[in-house]
C-alpha cells in the first residue's frame, strides 16, 4: 500500500467520523441537566403556563346547583355551562379536534413548534419538575455531583423531598383531570374520606404515574421518541417558518475569545464556543447544528445567548426567531400571501363554522325514524299495504314531555300505535314502534316519502317539534 | 489478562482478537433492566394469584381459584338476577295480562340474551316464518292482519302449544282434495270465483257453484272461512299458497286439497307442536313477541 493511498484512506475515515458526531443520537444515557437562565422568553414561558390554570381551576366553578363544566359520562350528559350536548350531538366533538389539529398546524408553519415549546403539557410539567429540582438539589454541577455522590443523610432527605413534591403535583394533576368527569367537592370529599370510586382511583393512579415517570424521569425522551405530534411537527415547518434559528453566517467559524480581545476586533465568527446555548437547552440539542427534530423551539438558548452576547459586547441576536429563507438573505413571504396559510386558515374557519351552525341548532327534542327491515313491507287482508317504524325521540330538555306524533306525505295513509302519546323522560331516548298503512292504490311507485312530525310539550306553552322524513316501501309494480 | 489489556481504561471484556478487534460491554439501559424484572416479578405473582403451569391432564389452579367459566356464571348470575322480577311475573300471568302490560311486553320484544323474545323466535320459528315473521314461500306471514288459526294472543298460545295440522294435538283434517269428484272446467270456474272474491268481485254463477259443490261448508256463506276450522278467508287480500299465476295455484288447491295423506300431490301446511319442547312460559314469550309484528287481533 502506498503512502498516498493511506493518507486518503485517513481522509475518508476522517470524514466519516466527523459525520458520526452529527448523528450522535439522545437515547436518554445521560439525565440532562439544564441550566436555568433569566430573560425575555424564559418570561414568555412562564405566562403561557397560565393556559394550564383553568385546567386546575375550573371543575369548581358551579352554575345553579351543579358543576358548569361536567364530562358526565354514566348518564352520558355533558354540559358546558348553560349548554348540555349529548352523545347524538358528537359530531361536534370531531369539527373540535379538527379545528385543534388544524389551528396546531397553522401555528406551526408559521412560526414553529409553539405549541411543543410553550404549552405542551409535558414541557411545561417537566419544567416545574426542574424548577423543585434546580431549588432543592442546586445548580446542574451540584445536580451531577449530587448523583455521583454516596448515599448519605443529607442526600436521602433532598430526594424524598424532592420525589414528594414531584407525586404531589403529580396527585394535583390526576385529581384535577378526574374533577372534570365528576363533582369536584365530592371528589374532594370521598379522597378525605377514603370513598374513592374504582374507576376515579385507577384513573387518578394512572395520571399520577404518567406524570411522575413522563416529567420526573423520561422528560426530552417523550418529544424524541414517544410523541407523534413532535414528528409531525417537523414536516409542517418549511423554510419560511420563523423559528429560533442560530445565525451561522454572523457566528462562524466559530471559537473561543481570546484574552484582551473586544468584541469589534475579533477575527473570527461571533459565536465565542461557550456552549450556553447547549447548557440551557432543556433537550439537550446543539441549535448551531440547524433545524433538528430534538429542538422543541422553547427559544431559551436565544436568551442564553443574548446573555452572553452582553457580555463579550456584541450584538444580541446571534440566535434570534428568523426563518431559513431569511438568514440567506431572500424576503420572506408576508403570512398572508402564504398558500399554507390560506388553506389551513381555511380548514379552521369551516370547522369552527360548523361548531358554531351545531352549537346554535341544538334542538330541543330530535326524532329518529327507524324503517323496518324485515319485512319491508306487510300486506294486509283489505290489500293495504303496511310498514313498521320504530320512532326515537331525543328529548334533551330539563322536564319530562308528552309527545304527539303524526305522519304525512302519502295519500290516505293511517298511522297506529301512536293512540297513546309517547311520554318522554328527560335526557333520554323514547322509542315507540309505530304502523303506517297505505291503500295499495295510492301507491305512486315501489318507495315512496313519508314525514314524521313530532310535538312535545311539558304542560306549558311552550311546543318542540321535529320533522323528519323517511321511506314507505311498497311491492313492485 | 486483564494485567496487560492494550486498551486501558475501555469497557472491554478483555476477549481480544487480531490485536484490535474487541468485546466491548455495554450494559442495556437501566430503565429496560428495570421493566424486566419488573415484568419477571409480575409472572411470578400472576402464576400464584391465577392459573397458569399446564400439567399433564390439569393445570395450576392459583390461589384466587379464578376460572373462565366461573367468571362466565358469576356474570349469568347477575344477569339472571336482573330478569328474575319480569320471569317469576312472566310465570304468574297469562300471555294476554303479560301483553297488557307495558314493561313485560317491552321486556319480550326488545330483550336481548337467552331466553328473550327475539331468541326463542330466531331458535325455533324463523326457520320457516322467516326472521321477523315475514313468512316465506307456502309458510304464513306472521306480520300480517290475516290469522288462520285466529289471531288473539290466547289463540296463538294454543296454535305454538297444541300445532295445527293432522299431527297437531288436536288433529284437523285439512282441505279435502276435489280432483275426483269435480271436473277440471269446474275447479277452473270455483277458481276464477275465488281469486275474484279476494279482489272483490262476486260473480252470481261462480258463486252458485260454491254453494253446490260444498265449499260453503267450510269457507262459509261469505268465504270468509272459519278460524275454528282453520279454513282461511278466501276474500281477503292474502294467499295461504300465494303465485305469480293465482288461478292455477288456487285451482291446484282446490285439486290435490291441503294435508291429504292420500294424496301425494296435496299441499302441506303443518304447524309443529310445541307444547312438549318449549315451557309454558317460553310459549307465553313467543306469543307476544309473534302478536307485536303487528298482525294480533
Amino acid at each position: 500500500m502506498s503512502s498516498s493511498k493511506t493518507t486518503q484512506q485517513c481522509a475518508v475515515v476522517d470524514e466519516l467520523y466527523a459525520e458520526a458526531v452529527h448523528w450522535d443520537v439522545n437515547t436518554g444515557e445521560e439525565t440532562i441537566h439544564a441550566k436555568r437562565i433569566s430573560g425575555v422568553w424564559r418570561n414568555v414561558k412562564w405566562w403561557s403556563y397560565i393556559v394550564w390554570l383553568p385546567f386546575f381551576l375550573g371543575p369548581y366553578l358551579r352554575l345553579g346547583d351543579r358543576q358548569a363544566v361536567l364530562f358526565d359520562i354514566p348518564s352520558r350528559k355533558f354540559h358546558i355551562f348553560n349548554i348540555t350536548v349529548l352523545p347524538q350531538d358528537f359530531w361536534m366533538l370531531s369539527l373540535v379536534l379538527l379545528f385543534l389539529a388544524i389551528l396546531l398546524a397553522l401555528v406551526t408553519a408559521t412560526v414553529g413548534r409553539v405549541w411543543c415549546g410553550y404549552l405542551c403539557f409535558q414541557t411545561i410539567w417537566t419544567d416545574i419538575y426542574t424548577w423543585i429540582e434546580e431549588k432543592l438539589e442546586g445548580s446542574p454541577q451540584k445536580r451531577r455531583k449530587l448523583e455521583q455522590a454516596p448515599w448519605g443523610v443529607g442526600k436521602i432527605g433532598i430526594k424524598v423531598a424532592k420525589h414528594f413534591l414531584w407525586l404531589l403535583i403529580a396527585a394535583i394533576t390526576g385529581i384535577s383531570f378526574v374533577a372534570w368527569f365528576v363533582d369536584a367537592y365530592e371528589l374532594w370529599g370521598d379522597i378525605f374520606t377514603l370513598q374513592l370510586s374504582e374507576t376515579a382511583m385507577i384513573t387518578i393512579a394512572l395520571f399520577v404515574a404518567g406524570t411522575y415517570v413522563l416529567a420526573g424521569f423520561l422528560r426530552e425522551q417523550v418529544c424524541f421518541w414517544l410523541c407523534p405530534y413532535a414528528r409531525i411537527q417537523g414536516v409542517m415547518v418549511d423554510s419560511s417558518t420563523i423559528i429560533p434559528t442560530y445565525d451561522f453566517h454572523r457566528g462562524e467559524p466559530r471559537g473561543r475569545m481570546k484574552k484582551g480581545e473586544a468584541g469589534g476586533d475579533r477575527s473570527l465568527g461571533d459565536c465565542v464556543s461557550c456552549n450556553q446555548c447547549i447548557a440551557v437547552c432543556p433537550t439537550g440539542v446543539d441549535i448551531r447544528e440547524g433545524q433538528q427534530e430534538g429542538c422543541i423551539m422553547c427559544a431559551l438558548c436565544i436568551d442564553a445567548c443574548d446573555a452572553v452576547m452582553d457580555k463579550v459586547k456584541l450584538p444580541r441576536g446571534l440566535i434570534r426567531y428568523e426563518s431559513l429563507d431569511e438568514l440567506n438573505g431572500k424576503q420572506n413571504p408576508p403570512v398572508h400571501r402564504r398558500p399554507r396559510v390560506w388553506v389551513y386558515s381555511a380548514i379552521a374557519l369551516a370547522a369552527l363554522s360548523g361548531i358554531i351552525f351545531g352549537l346554535n341548532s341544538l334542538d330541543a327534542v330530535e326524532l329518529k325514524v327507524l324503517h323496518s327491515r324485515q319485512p319491508l313491507f306487510v300486506i294486509k287482508s283489505d290489500g293495504s299495504i303496511r310498514n313498521r317504524y320504530t320512532l326515537k325521540v331525543l328529548n334533551k330538555t330539563t322536564s319530562d314531555l308528552k309527545v304527539k306524533v303524526t305522519a304525512s306525505g302519502q295519500d290516505g295513509l293511517q298511522l297506529s300505535g301512536t293512540q297513546k302519546q309517547i311520554s318522554a323522560a328527560a335526557g333520554s331516548v323514547s322509542a315507540r314502534t309505530v304502523f303506517v298503512s297505505v291503500p295499495r292504490q295510492n301507491l305512486t311507485g315501489e318507495s315512496g316519502p313519508i314525514l314524521f312530525h313530532i310535538e312535545g310539550t311539558d304542560g306549558a306553552d311552550i311546543v318542540y317539534s321535529y320533522t323528519r322524513e323517511s321511506v314507505f316501501i311498497g311491492p313492485k309494480r | 489478562m486483564a494485567d496487560n489489556n492494550p486498551f486501558p481504561g475501555e469497557n472491554n471484556t478483555g476477549h481480544i482478537w487480531d490485536d484490535d478487534l474487541r468485546e466491548l460491554s455495554n450494559p442495556p439501559p437501566r430503565w429496560w433492566t428495570i421493566l424486566w424484572w419488573v415484568s419477571l416479578a409480575w409472572c411470578v405473582v400472576y402464576g400464584v394469584l391465577y392459573p397458569m403451569i399446564p400439567f399433564v391432564t390439569d393445570s395450576s389452579k392459583g390461589i384466587l381459584n379464578w376460572t373462565q367459566i366461573g367468571e362466565y356464571k358469576e356474570g349469568l348470575a347477575e344477569v339472571e338476577k336482573i330478569r328474575e322480577k319480569y320471569e317469576s311475573r312472566i310465570s304468574t300471568m297469562s300471555a294476554k295480562e303479560i301483553l297488557a302490560d307495558a314493561e313485560l311486553s317491552n321486556y319480550i320484544s326488545h330483550g336481548d340474551g337467552a331466553g328473550a323474545g327475539k331468541v326463542l323466535f330466531g331458535d325455533n320459528c324463523s326457520a320457516c316464518h322467516g326472521s321477523a315473521g315475514q313468512g316465506m314461500s307456502n309458510f304464513p306471514v306472521l306480520a300480517d292482519d290475516d290469522w288462520i288459526w285466529g289471531g288473539g294472543v290466547e289463540k296463538i298460545v294454543e296454535t305454538i302449544t297444541n300445532g295445527r295440522g293432522p299431527k297437531a294435538v288436536v288433529p284437523s283434517p285439512g282441505m279435502p282434495a276435489h280432483g275426483a269428484t269435480l271436473s277440471t272446467k269446474e275447479i277452473g270456474g270455483l277458481a276464477k270465483y275465488v281469486v275474484g272474491l279476494s279482489e272483490g268481485k262476486d260473480d252470481p254463477n261462480g258463486k252458485k257453484m260454491f254453494m253446490e259443490k260444498g265449499c260453503v261448508g267450510c269457507h262459509g256463506m261469505d268465504g270468509k272461512g272459519m278460524a275454528v276450522l282453520g279454513s282461511v278467508n278466501l276474500t281477503d287480500a292474502i294467499w295461504r299458497f300465494d303465485a305469480a299465476d293465482r288461478l292455477s295455484s288456487a285451482a291446484y288447491t282446490i285439486q290435490h286439497g291441503v294435508n291429504q295423506m292420500a294424496n301425494p300431490k296435496s299441499r302441506e301446511a303443518e304447524m309443529p307442536t310445541f307444547g312438549g319442547r318449549l315451557s309454558a312460559d317460553e310459549i307465553k314469550k313467543l306469543a307476544v313477541y309473534v302478536y307485536k309484528f303487528g298482525g294480533g287481533n
